[in-house]
C-alpha cells in the first residue's frame, strides 16, 4: 500500500520537474516580447506592443528576415528538386554501383557535418569569391541537407508500389507522364515532408551563414540575433524578444501544418 | 483481337536465374489461358514479359502476328490487371477508369463518357466519384478490370486476379470474370497459384515449374491425366494418391495387392497415381484399416492404413463413412489408374 | 543537434517497407521504364552539389591540414607544406587536449547519459500517463527540439543570466553567473533540454513495438515491474539503445550550439572541439590558423566516420 503511494508521489514529482524543466525557459518567449520593460528574468508582463514597433523600426531586423527567406527558399527548392529526382531514380532503377552510392550517401549525411567541414568550406567559398553571396551559401546548405533528404524521400518512394508505374506504362504513359500523373502525386506527402524539413533546417542553420555571410546587410535572422545579443544594451533588449518570437513562428507553424496534414512521421533523426 | 505466339522465349535475370526458360506456346484468339504453378515458377515473369515489363532475353513475343518483343509496353495493345490492382489512390474511380484515354490525350468529355459506360457495364455506377480507398476489395477489382477494358486492347493480362479477395467473394468474382471474358471474347492470359481457379476459369492451362511448362492442356486433361507426378501433386483439392508399386507377373502390385495388368517387364518399380475421388471403398481392392476420417462437407476424406504402412486417401459420399478402425478395401474405378516411372513421367 | 549545419541531420532509420515480392523485386532492373541513362541524369544534379560542397571540402581538409595555411599574413598567400607538423603540434597543445576532454565530457554527460536516460524515462512513464499530460509533455519536449538554435540558446542565456535571470530568482541566489561559474554544467543541462526529444520518440516507438502479450505473460507468471523491464522489455529495445546512443553522441560531438551560449569561455573552460576549431581558424584568438584547424577538423571527421560505420554496422546486423 505505502509502496503504491510512494510510487504515485514519485511519479507526480518526476512529471512536475520535467514540466518545469522544459516549460520555464520557453515562458520567457511568451512574456518578454510584450513587456514594456523586458528583462532577462521571467515576470508577468506589463502588456505593450511597443517592442513590436521598435523591432520593425530596427535597421536590420526586417532585412535579415528577408535574407533568411531568400536563403531558405533557394536552399529548400534546390534540395527538394534534386532529392526528388535522385530518390526516384535510385528507388526504381538499379544504376550500376547503386548500393555503394547509397551507402556512401548515408555515411556522408552524418560524417561531413558543418562543424567538421567549416574550415575547407570557408576557404573554398573565400577563394571562389562567394563570401556574402546568398546563392552560394544556400547551395552549401542545400548540399549538406541533400544526402539525408534523398534517403527520406527514397523511403517514401520505395513504399509506393511499382505496380502503379507499371500499370501506367502498360496503358501507354511515357516516363514523363508516369512521373507527373502517378509518382509525384502519390509521393506528395514525402515531398511535402522534405520541403518543410529542409526549410526548417535552413531556417535554424546558424553556423554556415555565420561563416559565409560576413556583411550584416546579407545576414539572416539567425546571425542577426546573435549579433544583437553580443552588442547587448537595453535598446537591443526590446528587439531581441520580439525578434526571437518572430523567428520561431514559421518553424512551429510548419510543424503543425505537416503533422496535421500528414501525421507526425518519425524518420530517424529527422524532425518531421 | 489477336492470338499470342511465344517462340523460344527466355527471360533471364541479372543474377542468372532463368525465370522463363525457352518456351514455345501458342495462345489462340479469344482463348482464356491460365498460367498455373507454385510461387517462383516463373509464371508472373512470363506474364510480365508478354506485357513488356520484363525484357525478353531471347526468343520472340508476337501478338496478332506482330512481333512485339522489342516494343514498349504501352504500344503492345495489351491491358493488364495487377495483383494489387494498382489503382491510383489520388484519382477517383472515374479518373482511374479513364486513365488510358488521358494518356492518349482524349478530350475530357470522351474520358467521362467512356468511364461512365464502362463502369455501368461492370456494375460500378454510383461509385464514379469515390476514391479507391473507399471501395471494397471486390469493387476495387472491378475498377481495375474496367480500366483495363476501357480502351480496346488485343490482349488482357491478369496477375493473380482473385488472390486479394476473401474466400466468399472469390467465388462470386470468379463467375463474374468468366462471364466477362465470354462476353468480350478477349484473348486473356491469367496467372494463378490456385489450381481450382485455373480449372474453373481457363480454356487451357499451362502448368509451370522452374521456368518451363510441364503440361499444357484443357482443365479436363490436366485433372484426369496429369503428365507427371509434379502436376498430379499440384492439381486437385485433395491430393492424388501416389503409391509405390512394382510389376509382378505382368500386373502392378501396390501394398501386396495386384491391381491391373501392364505391359512392363517384371520387377519394374513404378509410382501408381489414383485420385481419392476415383477410389471406391468395399470388399475389393487394397485392404487397410480406417485411421482418419475428415469431413469435407458433401464428401469425406478417409485415410486407410495398409499393412505395410502405406497411406491411401479415399473420398466417400456423406453418410457412407466407415468407422475408425474398420477393415475395408479401396478399389480403383476402371481406367482411372495412372502409372508414372521413377522419373515422375506418365507411362503410356 | 541544435545546429545540424551541413549534413549532420541524419542517419535515417525509418522502418523500410518490404519490397512487394523480394525474389523478383531484387532482381528487376527497371520496373518504371525510366532507363539507366535517364536515371543517371536524375541523380546527377544531387551528386554534383554533394560532390562540390560536401565531398570536395572533406577531402581538401586533408591537404590543408598538412600546410601552415593562414587567414592573413604571408602564409595566406603561399602556404607551405608542413607535413604532420600540425598533428604533432596538436599533441602538445594543452588547448586541444582541453577541447577534446570537454567534448568527451559533453557527449557523455548530455547525450550518452542525459538524453538517453531522460528520453527513456519519459517514453516509459508517458505510456501510462493520461492523454492530456502526455500531449503537454510531448509538445514541450518537441518544441525545445524544433525551435531555432539561436533562439533556444538565448532563452537559456536569459534563464541563467546573473542579473535578473529566472534561475537565480527561483533559487534565491542573486548574483550567481551560472554560465561563467559553471559553464560545462550549463552546457550539459542545456543540451539535455535541447535533445531529449529524439531519444524520447525513438524509445517511444521502440516500446510500442514490444508485444503486449509478452509483457502480459511476464505479469501472469508473477514478474515484478523491474523484472519485466529487464527480462521482457530490454531485450526488445537493446538494439535501439545502441543505435540511439551512437546517433546522439555523433550529433552532440558536432554540436556548435555551445558557441552560442558561452563561445568557449570563460578562458576555454567550455571550449568543445567544434568551438575550438572555429576559434583557431576564424574566430579572434587563433590568428586564423586554417592549416592547424584543418588538421583538427580531420580528426573530427575521422571520429564521425568511425561512429557512423559502427552505427551502420549495428543497423545492418539488426536487420539481418
Amino acid at each position: 500500500m505505502s509502496g503504491l503511494v510512494l510510487r504515485r508521489i514519485g511519479y507526480t514529482v518526476f512529471m512536475a520537474v520535467v514540466l518545469a524543466f522544459f516549460a520555464i525557459p520557453m515562458l520567457w518567449l511568451a512574456s518578454a516580447p510584450f513587456d514594456s520593460r523586458p528583462g532577462l528574468g521571467l515576470r508577468w508582463p506589463d502588456w505593450t506592443l511597443d517592442n513590436v514597433r521598435a523591432t520593425f523600426e530596427h535597421p536590420y531586423a526586417l532585412g535579415s528576415l528577408v535574407n533568411s527567406l531568400i536563403l531558405c527558399v533557394v536552399a529548400t527548392a534546390v534540395t527538394t528538386l534534386c532529392a526528388t529526382l535522385a530518390a526516384y531514380a535510385l528507388s526504381r532503377v538499379r544504376i550500376p554501383g547503386r548500393d555503394v552510392l547509397l551507402y556512401v550517401l548515408l555515411l556522408l549525411s552524418s560524417v561531413v557535418t558543418g562543424t567538421a567541414a567549416m574550415v575547407p568550406i570557408f576557404v573554398m567559398m573565400k577563394q571562389l569569391g562567394l563570401i556574402n553571396s546568398h546563392y552560394g551559401t544556400a547551395l552549401v546548405i542545400a548540399a549538406g541537407m541533400l544526402p539525408a533528404a534523398i534517403f527520406i524521400l527514397k523511403d517514401f518512394v520505395d513504399a509506393v508500389p511499382r505496380s502503379y508505374e507499371e500499370s501506367a506504362r502498360v496503358f501507354g504513359a511515357s516516363p514523363g507522364q508516369v512521373l507527373r500523373h502517378v509518382v509525384l502525386p502519390v509521393a506528395r506527402p514525402g515531398i511535402a515532408t522534405i520541403l518543410v524539413w529542409s526549410f526548417v533546417q535552413a531556417w535554424g542553420n546558424f553556423l554556415l551563414p555565420f561563416l559565409l555571410l560576413r556583411d550584416v546587410e546579407t545576414q539572416p535572422g539567425a546571425v542577426l540575433l546573435q549579433t544583437l545579443r553580443d552588442e547587448g544594451g537595453t535598446a537591443n533588449l526590446t528587439v531581441i524578444p520580439v525578434f526571437s518570437l518572430l523567428y520561431s513562428i514559421p518553424v512551429v507553424a510548419l510543424y503543425l501544418f505537416v503533422s496535421k496534414r500528414y501525421g507526425f512521421r518519425f524518420h530517424g533523426g529527422i524532425k518531421a | 483481337m489477336a492470338g499470342i505466339e511465344l517462340t523460344g522465349l527466355s527471360t533471364v535475370y541479372p543474377n542468372g536465374v532463368r525465370a522463363v526458360d525457352s518456351l514455345d506456346v501458342s495462345i489462340k484468339d479469344g482463348e482464356f489461358f491460365a498460367l498455373l504453378g507454385p510461387s517462383g515458377c516463373g509464371k508472373t515473369t512470363l506474364l510480365r514479359t508478354i506485357a513488356g515489363l520484363e525484357p525478353a532475353t531471347s526468343g520472340t513475343v508476337s501478338i496478332g502476328a506482330r512481333d512485339v518483343t522489342r516494343v514498349e509496353p504501352g504500344q503492345r495493345r495489351v491491358a493488364m490487371v495487377f495483383q494489387d490492382y494498382a489503382l491510383f489512390p489520388h484519382m477517383s474511380v472515374a479518373e482511374n477508369i479513364a486513365y488510358p484515354l488521358r494518356v492518349r490525350r482524349a478530350p475530357r468529355p470522351r474520358q467521362r463518357e467512356v468511364a461512365a459506360r464502362t463502369a455501368a457495364d461492370l456494375g460500378l455506377d454510383g461509385l464514379l466519384e469515390r476514391r479507391p480507398g473507399q471501395l471494397s476489395g471486390g469493387q476495387q477489382q472491378r475498377v481495375a478490370l474496367a480500366r483495363a477494358i476501357a480502351v480496346s486492347a488485343d490482349v488482357l493480362l491478369l496477375d493473380e486476379p482473385l488472390s486479394n479477395l476473401d474466400a466468399r467473394l472469390r467465388l462470386e468474382a470468379r463467375t463474374f470474370l468468366k462471364r466477362l471474358q465470354r462476353e468480350l471474347g478477349l484473348t486473356t492470359v491469367f496467372v494463378t497459384h490456385d489450381q481450382a481457379e485455373a480449372l474453373a476459369l481457363a480454356d487451357r492451362i499451362a502448368v509451370m515449374e522452374a521456368g518451363r511448362i510441364r503440361q499444357l492442356g484443357s482443365p479436363r486433361e490436366i485433372f484426369q491425366r496429369p503428365g507427371s507426378t509434379f502436376v498430379a501433386n499440384f492439381i486437385g483439392s485433395t491430393p492424388m494418391n501416389l503409391l509405390p508399386g512394382a510389376v509382378r507377373s505382368g500386373a502392378v502390385e501396390v501394398a501386396g495387392t495386384s491391381l491391373t495388368e501392364v505391359d512392363l517387364p517384371d520387377g519394374t518399380e513404378v509410382v501408381v497415381g489414383i485420385r481419392p475421388e476415383y477410389l471406391t471403398l468395399g470388399e475389393e481392392g487394397i485392404p487397410g484399416t480406417v485411421s482418419i476420417v475428415e469431413n469435407l462437407g458433401i464428401t469425406s476424406l478417409v485415410t486407410l492404413e495398409c499393412a505395410d504402412g502405406t497411406l491411401i486417401g479415399v473420398t466417400v459420399q456423406e453418410h457412407a463413412e466407415p468407422r475408425i478402425g474398420a477393415q475395408v478395401s479401396a478399389a480403383p474405378q476402371p481406367g482411372r489408374l495412372l502409372l508414372y516411372g521413377q522419373d515422375g513421367v506418365l507411362l503410356g | 543537434m541544435a545546429d545540424p549545419g551541413v549534413g549532420a541531420a541524419t542517419l535515417v532509420e525509418a522502418p523500410r517497407p518490404e519490397e512487394p515480392r523480394p525474389a523478383r523485386g531484387a532482381t528487376r532492373i527497371d520496373g518504371a521504364g525510366l532507363g539507366v541513362s535517364r536515371a543517371l541524369g536524375f541523380v546527377a544534379p544531387a551528386l554534383l552539389l554533394i560532390g562540390i560542397f560536401l565531398i570536395f571540402p572533406a577531402l581538401w581538409t586533408i591537404y590543408i591540414g598538412l600546410t601552415d595555411y593562414q587567414l592573413t599574413g604571408p602564409a595566406s598567400v603561399a602556404p607551405a607544406v608542413v607535413g604532420l607538423g600540425n598533428y604533432l603540434e596538436a599533441l602538445a597543445d594543452p588547448l586541444f587536449g582541453n577541447a577534446l576532454w570537454l567534448s568527451v565530457l559533453f557527449v557523455l554527460g548530455s547525450a550518452v547519459i542525459g538524453q538517453n536516460v531522460l528520453g527513456f524515462a519519459l517514453a516509459w512513464t508517458l505510456r501510462s500517463a493520461g492523454p492530456g499530460l502526455r500531449r503537454t509533455v510531448e509538445a514541450l519536449v518537441l518544441l525545445s527540439w524544433i525551435l531555432p538554435g539561436v533562439v533556444v540558446a538565448y532563452l537559456w542565456v536569459a534563464v541563467l543570466s546573473r542579473d535578473g535571470g529566472t534561475l537565480n530568482a527561483m533559487l534565491n541566489t542573486p548574483g550567481v553567473a551560472w554560465l561563467i561559474q559553471y559553464p560545462m554544467t550549463c552546457l550539459i543541462v542545456f543540451n539535455i533540454w535541447r535533445g531529449t526529444a529524439f531519444s524520447m520518440m525513438l524509445y517511444g516507438s521502440a516500446l510500442a513495438a514490444v508485444p503486449p502479450s509478452q509483457i502480459e505473460t511476464a505479469r501472469m507468471v508473477g514478474a515484478s515491474r523491474l523484472q519485466t523491464v529487464r527480462d521482457v522489455v530490454f531485450p526488445h529495445i537493446r538494439g535501439h539503445v545502441l543505435t540511439n546512443t551512437l546517433l546522439i553522441s555523433l550529433w552532440t560531438f558536432n554540436d556548435f550550439t555551445p558557441f552560442l551560449l558561452t563561445a568557449g569561455g570563460p578562458n576555454h573552460q567550455s571550449e568543445t572541439l567544434p568551438v575550438f576549431i572555429y576559434q583557431q581558424a576564424i574566430g579572434g584568438e587563433g590568428n586564423g590558423r586554417l592549416g592547424y584547424a584543418s588538421a583538427i577538423s580531420l580528426l573530427l571527421l575521422l571520429a564521425n566516420l568511425v561512429l557512423a560505420l559502427v552505427y551502420l554496422g549495428v543497423l545492418r546486423r539488426r536487420r539481418a
